[in-house]
């Protein structure tokens, strides 16, 4: 009884701190992506930067978070308080909970412990990610609509119906990788992608299912509402969107979890599409499974890199392009996409 | 243990259900139906059907309500805008849920012996197995399911475009 007793402490202060790593990482990783997207922003645009704080002004991300933390934190007279409080919490909640099914590697033996590198494998981990994808919605709604103003009332329509009509176009580009990978855990379907054909060539799903990566990264840019699909926060039609009202911190939660959403999604893509923590020439050994983590956070780097890169480039989306886009174009050609992976496992066996 | 975690979501669940149905605002009472949802999630995932939990957080929660509460805000009601209905509508609604209650205690009263023999199959919630029952045992039911979510498609479709040619 007492070595069952032992047992399950064990594992309850294991995932405690990995729960606990995995949040700092989180929030650190999301802090330094609004220095890392300024400085690309600098790049792209010919300029410096932020310079002034700390050498190359890294200590930025601290001086933002200061001043959030420390403005007046203004609720609106007509707003409904409760909810206005409830939305930016409830979208930094959900933009949180995703990283739980996202494994980081393979496993850590050291010091008398087995420590696998994910916080949790549940069997469905795909689909619980779609979950809390689609979740996400409700704090931009419920902001949006107890700001008791219109513009903030636009920027929450524009995000829930964009939301749910690019959710459609990502969940069937998934199915078609589970159609390949036939689990719908994530330790599964990045495992799945260890190896390599003829020797260089590494078994990611990526050169199995490039139409459904291109389809499911655009829906990634458009649920994070990242550049050309920032619609709900367009300042030239809507003054700050779905945010407008909020001030201080409120409003630092909101941007905050867009940019915790983009480092996950990063992460996802990663792991379905680009193996994960797997890369060439990877021997499932201890020491390897150490790099796991080394390799996985360098391609979830570059898809952030990606997303801001997209930002800085590319011009906003009509709201009826979008639209457009979504139903007309993506939809249709994730079920071809479906249909054509369905056709190729039946004859290729 | 897993005894308390029933206990207290059945508890969440009546209370927000209840939340639900007696708040005057109507987006608070979308807001406790999703609650409501999460501790019926809740009460699966207890049951080892995670799959149908996390399809009934994504169907219910994730897709339903967003469209609930999306219409909710178009029409942006509050106290001054919302109609106020009269008694004979609250009476009528009282009657036809008591009769529907009812109903579902008549049929559930003797489903204690069914409850203790599904119980032997822990695991056929599990993605695999529900997959394999519903391609195999309930095919039919299944593929009729599916016709008929068709035809609501064909439906919606026929509404949202009222000046169809037929």
């Amino acid at each position: 009884m007492s070595a069952l007793l032992l047992f399950i402490s064990a594992v309850i202060i294991e995932k405690t701190a990995l729960v606990l790593v995995m949040f700092l990482i989180t929030l650190g990783i999301a802090a330094y992506s609004t220095y890392g997207e300024r400085k690309v922003a600098a790049f792209l645009q010919d300029r410096l930067g932020p310079d002034r704080a700390g050498p190359w002004g890294i200590l930025q991300p601290l001086a933002d978070g200061a001043k959030m933390f420390t403005k007046e934190d203004f609720i609106p007279k007509d707003s409904n308080k409760w909810l206005f409080i409830l939305g930016p919490g409830a979208f930094i909640f959900v933009a949180l909970m995703t990283s739980a099914v996202i494994p980081w590697g393979t496993y850590f033996t050291g010091f008398g412990l087995n420590v696998d590198l994910q916080v949790a494998d549940v069997n469905i981990g795909i689909l619980y990610v779609m979950g809390f994808v689609s979740l996400g919605v409700y704090g931009i709604m419920i902001g949006g609509w107890a700001s008791n103003n219109k513009y903030s009332l636009f920027g929450a329509i524009r995000a829930s119906s964009q939301m749910i009509s690019y959710e459609l176009a990502m969940g069937l580009s998934i199915i078609s990788v589970i159609l390949i990978t036939g689990t719908l855990s994530l330790r599964g379907i990045a495992d799945g992608q260890a190896g390599t054909w003829l020797g260089f060539i590494p078994q990611w799903n990526v050169f199995l299912q490039p139409l459904g990566f291109i389809i499911f990264f655009v829906c990634a840019l458009a649920e994070t509402n990242r550049a050309p699909f920032d619609l709900p926060e367009c300042e030239t039609e809507l003054v700050g969107g779905y945010h407008t009202e909020y001030s201080a911190m409120k409003l630092g939660s909101f941007l905050f979890a867009e940019y915790i959403n983009m480092f996950i999604s990063s992460a996802v893509i990663s792991t379905v599409y680009f193996g994960g923590y797997n890369f060439p020439g990877i021997d499932p050994s201890w020491l390897w499974g150490l790099m796991g983590p080394v390799v996985i956070f360098a391609k979830t780097f570059f898809f952030i890199f990606v997303f801001m890169w997209i930002r800085w480039t590319l011009p906003r989306f009509r709201y009826d392009q979008l639209m457009h886009l979504g139903w007309k174009s993506l939809i249709p050609l994730s079920i071809l996409n479906m249909l054509l992976t369905g056709a190729g496992i039946l004859c290729l066996g | 243990m897993s005894q308390y975690l029933f206990l207290t979501l059945a508890l969440v669940s009546v209370a927000t259900a209840l939340l639900m149905v007696l708040s005057r605002n109507p987006v608070h009472s979308v807001l406790y139906l999703i609650a409501t949802f999460f501790a019926i999630a809740g009460q699966y995932v207890l049951l080892n059907a995670q799959f149908l939990a996390i399809v009934h957080i994504i169907v219910y929660a994730g897709a339903i309500m967003v469209l609930f509460l999306f219409v909710l805000m178009l029409l942006n009601l509050n106290n001054a805008t919302e109609p106020q209905k009269s008694n004979a509508w609250k009476v009528t609604g009282a009657i036809a849920s008591g009769s529907l209650l009812l109903v579902m205690v008549g049929a559930l009263k003797g489903s204690s012996a069914a409850v203790a023999q599904v119980a032997h199959k822990a695991d056929v919630g599990l993605v695999q197995n529900l997959g394999r029952v519903l391609f195999t045992d309930f095919v039919v039911p299944f593929e009729i399911a599916g016709i008929l979510f068709l035809a609501a498609m064909v439906g919606a479709v026929l509404v949202g475009k009222r000046d169809i040619k037929l």
